[in-house]
């Protein structure tokens, strides 16, 4: 079953008119023709779509919060400032499929009375940017864009806005800061973004992969979409793939499909590169707590895993991880836990932007025993202390990036607390082992071969 | 360096933007409503810093604040918070290497020191040809394609020691600089 694949590899379907070939923006004339926006708000309740940005809201009451009733202008933002470690199915939708989001653009728009809107890309993807320009180009050229949209007396301007490389500007209040020319800090809710968003206007911010399920429900019903994948997890997902497997990249999947399959089958993954063995995954984007490879296989019950929103969670924060935004990290037994820990404590303090305590401070100190640590001269309190200082930022900032980086730090030491004791005692011992598994899996060295 | 930044605070050398590039800032202010052009800043530091040379000296940030119609502070205090705005000159190419977590696991820290080590400096430094700058930057959405190299708005990806020896040979022939307009 695919919804936003589906005509991914179609040559020239970032040009308009291919795109309308194959049934594109049909669901724009079906809605804008036949449909109210509460109409639309019903079906997208319906569907059961949850936001595919990594929180998991549902879509559908994201929308129903905006009054309608108020004479205020109301905005829509596309967030397409995807910075998760890990993720990297919304540069890919956009590249190849601009106008799947443009049309779910419209249809968002509609629904939420919004006559302007942006879709917010991250610095780095200028590349892509162009793209969505020159598609949006088009479809204001044949009039799917601009005022009056079909005839239908609908009209919505739609701009791309560049980032310049900033983590926190993912978070929807960052971003609406980000959006009025000011620096990333997020604000403190409520007011939510549906109340008083850009401009202090009501706002809706939306995931680029969330915005592109919106023609499928649209074209087949809400109804149809809640019959895919589970019950509390309806549809599909994108699931970025990347570190030590086989075929990383993007795939599609049905929510619910086994974590087994997935990692070993050769339509998606086609299993870990080298014969070596699983070490561990990170399901949802580096924020999320790493699973040793025993859990993110089999639930803590003993049943098989599923990608979806409610079986990864199964086990709580102790045995289970969460579906995020789907950047699935496969770690093999050649990585170091510590030292890969590192790196994410490193990325989080570096990206924190500084106004909650906790978070600013927690963050360099947590980067700076992990590199004692990680240099050998730690000391067997740091690891408990480590645990002690996440648990101090973790709900105790205005924006989640202090979960963001105490939970890989909590569950990093919950899982693989012995190769955190290993680092104090036997400081090299650890890259030697990691050597000796590199050198061992070369096939041409038999001597090594073990 | 510290000398050369005193030296640009009391430059008093007018500051022109290219026609195309004053066209395409009238353009995007027109994006936002008329009570918010503030939101262009961003957008507008971006060409300004490619029409700069790849950096954004004192003056230019003036320039901006001056352009937009806000306090100089207001543009001073979103370009050192943004890591894509460059506050000190950099070379005519600025190798961002990626350096987070997945790209990690696939070799980038192999590639960032084969990188230092084939242009003889350091990362955040500048070849002394004015030619190469190395700059780690973090996750750039293609962990899939570890370990990545971004140049100007192209990304080169997959890379090993080979395929930096063939960038770098390349970037070399073609003698330009990253710092283009992002908007074309």
């Amino acid at each position: 079953m695919k919804i936003l694949l589906n005509h991914i590899d179609v040559p020239g379907i970032q040009n308009l008119n291919t795109y309308r070939r194959l049934g594109g923006y049909s669901s724009v004339e079906k809605a804008l023709k036949t449909m109210t926006p509460p109409d639309i708000i019903k079906e997208v309740k319906e569907s059961g779509l949850r936001g595919r940005g990594g929180a998991g809201f549902p879509t559908g009451l994201k929308w129903f919060f905006i009054d309608r009733s108020s004479s205020r202008q109301v905005y829509l933002i596309c967030n397409a400032d995807e910075g998760e470690p890990g993720t990297f199915k919304d540069r890919f939708m956009m590249q190849y499929n601009p106008h799947l989001l443009i049309e779910g653009m419209i249809l968002s728009g509609y629904a939420i009375g919004a006559t302007t809107a942006y879709i917010y890309v991250r610095g780095e993807l200028f590349s892509v940017m162009r793209i969505l320009e020159k598609a949006i180009g088009e479809a204001y050229q044949s009039g799917l864009l601009g005022k009056n949209i079909l005839g239908t007396g609908y009209s919505l301007d739609l701009h791309c806005h560049p980032g310049a490389g900033s983590y926190i500007c993912g978070e929807e209040t960052a971003l609406i800061e980000s959006l009025e020319g000011k620096r990333g800090n997020p604000r403190i809710k409520p007011p939510f973004p549906a109340i008083a968003g850009l401009y202090g206007c009501p706002t809706v911010v939306n995931n680029v992969e969330t915005i592109c399920n919106i023609p499928w429900i649209i074209n087949n019903g809400g109804e149809a979409y809640a019959r895919i994948g589970t019950e509390k997890s309806p549809g599909t997902k994108l699931i970025s793939v990347s570190g030590h497997v086989n075929r990383p990249g993007v795939y599609e999947i049905e929510l619910g499909f086994p974590v087994n399959e997935f990692l070993f089958s050769n339509d998606y993954c086609g299993g870990i590169r080298n014969d070596h063995r699983l070490k561990a995954v990170i399901a949802g984007g580096s924020s999320v707590p790493v699973l040793p490879a025993d859990l993110i296989l089999r639930t803590p019950q003993g049943g098989p895993r599923l990608l979806s929103y409610e079986s990864l969670s199964e086990g709580g924060f102790e045995k289970g991880t969460m579906l995020g935004s789907g950047g699935f990290i496969v770690m093999d037994e050649t990585t170091c836990i510590v030292r890969n820990l590192l790196n994410f404590v490193r990325f989080y303090h570096h990206e924190s932007c500084g106004q909650c305590s906790p978070c600013r401070e927690g963050t360099g100190w947590m980067n700076k025993i992990l590199n004692r640590l990680e240099n050998g001269t730690g000391n067997i309190r740091d690891i408990d202390l480590l645990v002690s200082i996440a648990g101090n930022i973790e709900g105790n900032t205005i924006c989640p990036l202090g979960d963001s980086s105490a939970w890989p730090v909590k569950s990093a030491i919950h899982h693989f607390r012995q190769e955190f004791e290993w680092h104090v005692f036997e400081p090299l011992a650890c890259r030697k082992q990691i050597f000796e598994i590199k050198s061992a899996k070369v096939p041409d060295n038999e001597n090594i071969k073990t | 360096m510290k000398f050369q930044i005193i030296d640009i605070l009391e430059s008093t050398e007018e500051i022109r933007f290219s026609q195309a590039a004053l066209q395409m800032i009238d353009k995007i202010k027109k994006r936002y409503p008329e009570n918010s052009r503030k939101s262009a800043l961003i957008p507008v530091l971006h060409i300004a810093q490619a029409e700069s040379g790849g950096w954004l000296s004192p003056h230019v940030m003036d320039y901006v604040a001056d352009m937009l119609g806000i306090k100089p502070v207001e543009v001073y205090e979103v370009a050192t918070f943004y890591t894509l705005f460059n506050l000190k000159p950099a070379g005519r190419y600025i190798f961002e290497v990626c350096r987070t977590g997945p790209c990690c696991l696939c070799g980038a820290e192999e590639i960032i020191s084969y990188l230092e080590s084939k242009l003889n400096i350091k990362t955040g430094e500048t070849t002394s040809d004015g030619m190469f700058t190395i700059k780690t930057v973090d996750c750039l959405a293609a962990c899939g394609n570890a370990p990545v190299i971004k140049v100007g708005v192209d990304y080169h990806e997959n890379m090993n020691n080979d395929k930096i020896d063939l960038l770098v040979d390349n970037l070399h022939l073609e003698n330009r600089s990253s710092h283009q307009n992002p908007y074309e």
